[in-house]
């Protein structure tokens, strides 16, 4: 069912078994996920392709621990999410996962530097967030405030502060949706660079199919499903890409 | 009717805001209710003390006199502009009442045989007024008749001049010129221990040897007439009777705590509404700016369909004035509800046979149009900012807040504190008015507390200073006509009497300049054991052998200073008119006083030295017996207990007081919640973005609410000691603005005040933030972060 990439090992991080989401606003009901098995394994690069309302977010939502399952089951080293508390889930966001989002969501009020400080103050085993920061190219501009910087500049502060701690899951929901494709491809750049340094299992949801490419697996969705998941043998690095 | 898609939005948009329409209504109603209750209690007292004073005839000029003929009278009656003069008999006696062991002063009022006579008629309350000759019989005032249980057929002893004399209650009346029934030498009223007893008038001027004469006159004047001309004429026609000088409606001392009482109200009406309005102004401006930052593209969009400028301010002028409208209708209903509440505590306190609460439209008008005016001023710039958005310009979203570097966040501590706090420290310089007005709005709450409060110390500092270090006499003994200090010596060997002191009340005209005041000279030895000589400040005065040693209040009333010379002119004895030089002046609470040693004076008067009243320190245990030989001395006008006198102050204050210091506990409560709840719906409402980023994050619960807490407690701590310094400057104001010729408020704030101020803003400030708290728990992590803001 998977390839071997070069630097993902077969051992699973994180188990989704048959999950699947029921929204229910007022007398609509929406089943975002139906019955979706899912593995994350150490060290891999994942891209989640599908069009909007494929169910893709509110999967990594709940892989994220931001969200839980109507039925179905998560398993984090071992660890059953979905018999988690608020509490519970809140601690495994903080020590376990990193989040980038399509809209960067830095703290207006904190410069690029401070937002990383942000979360390395409360991390087990931080890196320094200047070291953050260079890995993401933005040495230069970490006393900066947000309202100061790019689009793509907020987006690498935001890949910053969520690698800052060291995570295990690097969970990155359209990040390059808001921005040009430069820009785009300089973000992706980071992630990658991420990736290759530190190893840390990343997923990465997009609509974009040029962005499939960099990852060594891709796992395309449709109404809730599942519809394919395939190795990507020939991985392209990402200044490559353009679309 | 048909209801338009806009005004739909507008109820929608009020109804989701509910919680903060409410909180600024609130603030709103409870300016708008405190200006209400106020003017209409001046509106009622004054109606009330309008139609009393023309039905029961209250006169207009009153004047006493040892002892004049009655024929005096015609020579009165035919003064240009007198439309009525009647004479009367009053003499103050001590009373016994079975039951009540202390002494009880009654203040004795013929009663013309004729129906009541014509001026300051009695209001019956039951029964009648005496028949002609009936040496026994009596009207007691109804306050008086209530606080000893008298009835009809009631009877009680009193003594008229030196005997005791059996009297029988025939009626219980009140009178136009005891609305405000003060005792002799009391501060306050004392219904147990002074009361008023009307009786024919025979029989008073035979009791009291006034056969065909009379030692009082009150005199109704024609529409127009002079009062002073009036004044001085009859005080030339009453000089050579021993006249003391007559005074104007206006010095009637009830009638004077009356006004006096009005015009405190009428300051308390203006003061506190501004406060409440104009905090509810900065709390619709803020609400406002915020919906309609939200609301930008929506009045794009609005603007692109092609409504006009005018169209989209009025939207929002509507929102404000529905808000503004809540607010009044509420201050209305509160204010009614307070007001009439309020008019039957004052008429209790002050008696009135009737009372007309019935407020016109005026109060309730001046409410809507203030009201609402507070909200329009506080909703006028942002309703231009919406009116004046470019279409195109709307539908983008607002730029994003702009934080720069600036001298403070480069401050060393700044560099070492973590990042939740940094947040919060640059959220509350990034808007400075805002946190302001929230700063404020909580410093007012606490201010509007000490203003509160600061009644209550001042009051217990006067009731010290009065009552505990100046005065350590146990009992004053009064005598009708002064005495010779020898029955000071008598005094002494009654049992238990320990030390004594006497005297002297020297009724006088003081005049520097062109300035004239009406004021007794109070002769006392000069060195005071009893009633002692006291400065505000706690100093115990020494009277100079020659001059007289005046209060601050007397001083700025003459316009003198110390070593000036004031001319004085004695009412009594041999009236002489002699300069003396002001020998000091002191600062004191209550009234004007003038003091002179005793000897001085009697050598002004050309009398031996004599007294007019005695004090005396008494060993407690034997007070029982001293009242009962007290009570047998002859010529005897009042016997005062100064543990009595204490007790009734204590307990008028309460009343008074407490009475409004509750008001101001709920309206401070609610303006700390009312700006606190705004001010974290707010910052809830634009940063849930924010919030959620971080819960994302791995923040707790607990540590996101840390952030909005924690401004609110910042600004709080901020707020605390501003308050307490607006408290102190306000509470200096407003007892500048309350001092009287007879009154001042000591600028008195305790420590404890400034704690229980905080304390309790503190506590409103919270369960404001407990409410937002819950909103936090229900963010909705995933729904903010898909969004652009």
């Amino acid at each position: 069912m998977s390839v071997a990439a070069p630097s993902a090992t077969d051992r699973p991080i994180l188990e989704g078994r048959a999950l699947s989401k029921i929204y229910r606003t007022g007398e609509v009901e929406v089943q975002a996920l139906r019955g979706v098995d899912i593995e994350l394994r150490a060290g891999e690069l994942i891209v989640l392709l599908g069009a909007s309302g494929s169910g893709k977010s509110t999967l990594l939502n709940i892989l994220g621990g931001l969200d839980t399952p109507t039925s179905g089951t998560v398993h984090f080293k071992g660890l059953d999410l979905s018999a988690l508390d608020d509490a519970g889930l809140t601690r495994y966001r903080r020590d376990h996962v990193g989040f980038v989002f399509q809209f960067y969501n830095l703290i207006p009020s904190l410069t690029a530097v401070e937002n990383v400080q942000l979360v390395t103050e409360v991390a087990a085993q931080p890196m320094r967030p200047e070291e953050a920061l260079e890995l993401v190219g933005l040495g230069h501009r970490m006393h900066h405030f947000p309202a100061q910087l790019s689009g793509g500049e907020q987006q690498r502060v935001a890949i910053a502060r969520a690698i800052a701690k060291r995570p295990d899951l690097l969970l990155c929901d359209e990040p390059t949706g808001a921005l040009d494709s430069p820009t785009g491809v300089l973000v992706l750049e980071a992630i990658e660079r991420i990736h290759d340094e530190l190893g840390t299992t990343t997923a990465l949801i997009t609509h974009n199919s040029v962005i499939a490419d960099m990852a060594h697996r891709v796992l395309v969705m449709r109404d809730g499903a599942i519809h394919e998941d395939r190795p990507n043998p020939t991985r392209r690095r990402a200044r490559e890409l353009s679309w | 009717m048909v209801r338009r898609a806009l005004d739909r939005k507008l109820w929608r948009d009020l109804w989701r805001m509910r919680g903060q329409v409410l909180a600024i209504a609130l603030i709103m109603a409870s300016g708008i209710g405190v200006l209400i209750t106020g003017l209409t209690n001046v509106e009622a007292l004054e109606e009330t003390a309008r139609a009393y004073y023309e039905r029961y005839r209250f006169a207009d000029i009153f004047a006493q006199v040892k002892r004049a003929p009655k024929r005096i009278a015609a020579q009165i009656a035919d003064l240009p502009g007198v439309q009525t003069v009647e004479t009367r008999v009053v003499r103050n006696a001590v009373l016994e009442i079975a039951g009540f062991e202390e002494p009880v002063v009654g203040r004795l009022v013929s009663v013309p045989a004729n129906g009541g006579g014509l001026l300051n008629r009695l209001a019956m309350r039951a029964g009648r007024l005496p028949h002609a000759r009936a040496a026994n019989e009596v009207v007691v005032s109804e306050p008086f008749a209530e606080a000893h249980d008298l009835r009809i057929e009631s009877r009680l002893r009193a003594i008229l001049n030196g005997t005791w004399r059996e009297l029988t209650v025939v009626g219980i009346a009140l009178s136009p010129e005891y609305v405000y029934a003060i005792g002799p030498g009391a501060l306050m009223p004392d219904d147990q221990r002074f009361g008023v007893l009307w009786m024919d008038e025979e029989t008073l001027q035979a009791a009291f040897d006034l056969e065909g004469a009379f030692n009082d006159v009150s005199i109704a004047l024609l529409r127009g007439a002079d009062v002073e001309a009036t004044i001085e004429a009859v005080d030339r026609i009453l000089e050579r009777y021993g006249g003391i000088g007559a005074s104007s409606r206006d010095d009637q001392i009830s009638n004077w705590f009356l006004m006096n009482e009005i015009a405190q109200l009428r300051k308390l009406a203006h003061i506190l509404p501004a406060i409440f309005l104009a905090v509810a102004a900065f709390l619709t401006n803020m609400v406002l700016a915020r919906l309609i930052a939200l609301e930008r593209s929506e009045i794009g969009l609005l603007k692109a369909f092609g409504y006009g400028r005018r169209e989209i301010a009025w939207h929002y002028t509507k929102f404000v004035v529905v808000i503004g409208v809540i607010g009044v209708l509420l201050g209305w209903i509160a204010g009614y509800i307070l007001g009439k509440h309020n008019t039957q505590l004052y008429a209790q306190f002050f008696h009135f046979p009737f009372l007309l609460y019935r407020p016109g439209p005026m109060p309730f008008v001046l409410g809507l149009v203030i009201g609402v005016g507070a909200a329009l001023a506080g909703a006028w710039r942002s309703v231009r900012n919406a009116a004046n958005l470019a279409p195109a310009q709307a539908m983008l979203p607002p730029a994003p807040p702009m934080f720069r570097r600036t001298r403070l966040s480069e401050v060393r501590w700044l560099a070492n504190i973590e990042q939740l706090t940094r947040i919060i420290l640059r959220q509350v310089g990034r808007w400075p008015m805002r946190s302001f007005t929230t700063c404020a709005g909580i410093a007012m709450s606490v201010a509007v507390l000490i203003v509160a409060l600061q009644w209550i110390d001042a009051t217990d500092h006067m009731v010290n200073v009065y009552f505990q270090q100046a005065q350590s006499q146990d009992v004053s003994v009064s005598f009708i006509e002064p005495r010779s200090t020898e029955v000071a010596r008598d005094l002494s060997r009654l049992p238990g009497v320990m030390v004594v002191e006497p005297m002297l009340f020297a009724p006088a005209k003081l005049r520097f300049g062109a300035r004239e005041e009406r004021e007794s000279l109070q002769g006392l030895p000069a060195e005071q054991q009893l009633y002692r000589v006291f400065d505000a400040s706690g100093r115990a005065l020494r009277l100079a052998d020659e001059g007289v040693m005046i209060s601050s209040m007397l001083a700025d009333l003459l316009g003198v200073q110390r070593g000036d010379r004031i001319t004085v002119e004695l009412l009594t004895g041999r009236r002489d008119t002699f300069t003396v030089p002001v020998s000091g002046i002191f600062e004191t609470y209550l009234g004007s006083p003038a003091y002179i040693e005793l000897g001085a004076l009697a050598r002004r008067l050309k009398e031996r030295p004599t007294a007019s009243t005695v004090h005396l320190r008494v060993d407690p245990l034997q007070l029982p017996t001293l009242l009962r030989k007290l009570t047998e001395l002859p010529r005897l006008s009042s016997i005062t207990l100064k543990s009595a006198a204490i007790v009734t102050f204590n307990e008028t204050m309460a009343q008074t007081i407490m009475i409004f210091v509750s008001f101001f506990i709920v309206f401070s409560g609610a303006l700390a919640f009312g700006v606190t709840y705004n001010a974290a719906r707010i910052a809830l409402s634009e940063r849930g973005r924010e919030l959620a980023t971080l819960r994302v994050l791995g923040f707790t619960r607990a540590e996101i609410s840390y952030l909005l807490v924690g401004e609110i407690a910042l600004l709080a701590l901020l707020a605390l000691p501003l308050g307490c310094l607006v408290g102190h400057v306000l509470a200096r104001l407003i007892v500048a603005a309350f001092k009287t010729e007879l009154f001042r408020v000591p600028f008195v704030i305790e420590p404890s005040t400034y704690a229980w101020a905080m304390i309790s803003a503190l506590l409103a400030t919270a369960g404001s933030v407990i409410l937002v708290r819950r909103r936090l728990d229900r963010l909705d992590l995933i729904g903010v972060l898909k969004t652009r803001e």
